[in-house]
């Protein structure tokens, strides 16, 4: 039986628009497809719109126009039927100081009418176990630091088992063993089936642990699609290690390669696309250019960011 | 436990008692903060400062009191201990009582929007209008606890230090002690009815703001806006429509027989501001954006 789209898609949208009272359009017509299954890197810059973005997917923000459809059901009209197969940090956690953090995640498992009380207790021990939080589990929240604050929010979207997680900057206060010990846990969820959407600063992170991404700006969505199809899409740089390098300049001029750059005894320069490497190294060898190391730089999701984007990650948009 | 297990054909089925769990958690929510403690520790005082302020100033012996002057019953606390509860309520409830509602009530939503914890609730997914309901009903669950608070102290303070006994009700008959004390929580369960009307406004003007300070000065002002209103001889007219018009008719219960007509006006306003607020609560509620 052939599966339709929407039956494929955890999260699509369909010129989704939200326009904030003022008329400041935080997002813009946006047509988002986040395949079932996949683990999909939500990036932009801040301010950029990521954020209303969840919040219209999880229901919070009602969109101006446009349409959004999470687990194939459309939202913000189904959320009493899909949100309990979701689990969600948005925007950092926040809890409460005078419960203790067991007892905050009870009271997130409360409001969910699909909990059984029966098995709260034991869910709640589990997702605490989960993100390493057992032994905090009776101190009172407000005494958490940020990363146990960060670990709880996350216990809370692993309360039931869930077909889709989002998190938005779910490593952020954690120190490096905890972004590690995150990241695993997202590859282990991954693998048992969960489509996790993970909106993210840290390029490098979404790098490791995504299939997929998408990149938004000012509001609008740039592209998506996999993260090595990004990341090849932004072409990876020739470099030459040589030390005649005024000599290799031209060689690789009178070649078609643009935008040479020469620091200390690297060459760097955009090849032409019908090119052939081979040819542009007999090139140099020919012209009696001594070369250390010839290659090109593996493209970063950073470079296919900022070729998008025109700028660096963190400036607001 | 896989994902398979659980989810099949979508959502899990859902015993309609577990829905109950979130007014559960909004109660014991509500009754675990030290603020709430606070409240009610105050409101648990005041029967004690009056019973005491009662017993020193007649000392000598003499009647207590000043006629007219002070809360209602005040000069018949020492003849007989169970009238400190009238005494007390009627000295709690123009203020005390309905500040201590809009502290709760006004917080409720809008706290939680101020911590972000109100997100994850609807996330979970709570539900707006059960979320809302949910903090309704633990509000009026806590106006019968405050008010039971006030009751229960008044009742301990005026045993400790007067006569208890037959109680001669304001048309002049006596009745049994036993029934006294019924007629006393009867008007206990009154005092918190009378409470729901404020409690509703609060929740409202708690969705309007994501600042529960805000919200709780806002209720709380208001309330002592149309107290002030209600004493203006000029303003007549309206004062028949203002929540705590008919607060102190609580009293008509102390006779034989009762005096219904301004009992049933209160729990009829009382009825009208809750449904009016709750409504309004409910659609700036599920309309808004939660952007906090």
């Amino acid at each position: 039986m052939e599966e339709t789209a929407t039956e494929r898609a955890a999260i699509a949208t369909r010129a989704l628009t939200k326009r904030y009272r003022g008329g400041q359009t935080a997002v813009d017509r946006l047509d988002l497809f986040v395949p079932r299954g996949s683990v999909f890197g939500f990036l932009g810059p801040n301010g950029s719109g990521k954020t209303t973005t969840i919040r219209m997917l999880m229901g919070l923000v009602a969109p101006t126009s446009g349409s959004a459809e999470v687990l194939g059901a459309p939202m913000p009209g189904a959320v009493r039927r899909v949100l309990p197969r979701v689990g969600a940090l948005i925007e950092g956690p926040a809890l409460y100081g005078f419960l203790t953090g067991r007892d905050n995640l009870v009271r997130f498992d409360s409001a969910d009418p699909t909990a059984d009380p029966r098995t709260r207790a034991a869910r709640v021990g589990a997702a605490l176990d989960r993100v390493g939080l057992a032994a905090a589990a009776g101190k009172k929240a407000r005494a958490y630091s940020l990363g146990m604050k960060q670990r709880l929010g996350l216990a809370a979207a692993l309360l039931q088992p869930r077909e889709l997680l989002v998190l938005d900057e779910p490593t952020n206060g954690l120190d490096p063993q905890g972004m590690r010990e995150i990241r695993t846990l997202v590859r282990e969820l991954a693998a048992d089936g969960t489509t996790v959407f993970l909106s993210s600063h840290l390029l490098d992170e979404i790098e490791q642990v995504c299939t997929h991404a998408a990149v938004m700006a000012r509001g609008r969505l740039l592209t998506q699609g996999t993260v090595a199809a990004l990341a090849s899409s932004a072409r990876g740089r020739l470099a030459v290690t040589t030390p005649d390098t005024s000599d290799a300049v031209r060689v690789l001029k009178e070649q078609g390669v643009t935008d040479l750059v020469v620091v200390d005894d690297r060459v760097t320069g955009d090849a032409p696309g019908a090119c052939e490497l081979a040819d542009l190294n007999a090139a140099l060898v020919h012209a009696r250019v001594r070369v250390r190391a010839f290659g090109t730089e593996r493209a970063s999701l950073e470079d296919a960011f900022v070729a998008l984007t025109g700028e660096g990650f963190d400036v607001a948009g | 436990m896989s994902q398979a297990d659980v989810v099949v054909g979508g959502a899990r089925a859902a015993s309609p008692l577990w829905q109950l769990s979130l007014f559960r958690s909004e109660v014991t929510s509500v009754f675990r903060r030290w603020r709430t403690i606070a409240l009610l520790g105050v409101l648990a005082a005041v029967p004690v400062l009056v019973g005491v302020a009662v017993k020193i100033e007649t000392g000598g012996g003499g009647a207590a009191g000043h006629d007219g002057a002070g809360p209602a019953f005040i000069s018949q606390v020492t003849n007989n201990g169970l009238f400190l509860v009238f005494t007390s309520l009627a000295a709690t409830l123009p203020f005390f009582l309905p500040m201590a509602i809009g502290v709760v009530a006004g917080d409720s939503v809008a706290g939680e929007a101020h911590a972000g914890t109100l997100r994850y609730l609807l996330v979970a997914p709570a539900g707006r209008t059960r979320l809302l309901c949910a903090k309704y009903a633990s509000t009026l669950v806590f106006c019968l606890a405050a008010t039971l608070v006030v009751a229960v102290s008044a009742l301990a303070v005026g045993a400790l230090l007067f006569p208890l006994g037959d109680v001669t009700l304001i048309s002049g008959t006596d009745v049994s002690f036993g029934e006294g004390l019924l007629r006393a929580l009867a008007i206990a369960g009154v005092v918190a009815l009378s409470l729901i009307g404020i409690a509703a406004l609060g929740l409202f003007v708690s969705t309007l703001t994501n600042s529960g300070i805000a919200a709780m000065a806002t209720t709380v002002g208001l309330l002592i806006t149309v107290q002030i209103m209600d004493q203006f001889p000029q303003l007549h007219a309206v004062q028949p429509y203002l929540f705590p018009h008919y607060w102190l008719s609580f009293a008509d219960l102390l006779r034989a027989p009762v005096y219904w007509d301004q009992l049933l006006d209160n729990a009829r306003l009382q009825a009208l501001y809750a449904a009016v607020f709750f409504s309004a609560a409910w659609a700036r509620f599920t309309s808004r954006d939660v952007t906090s």
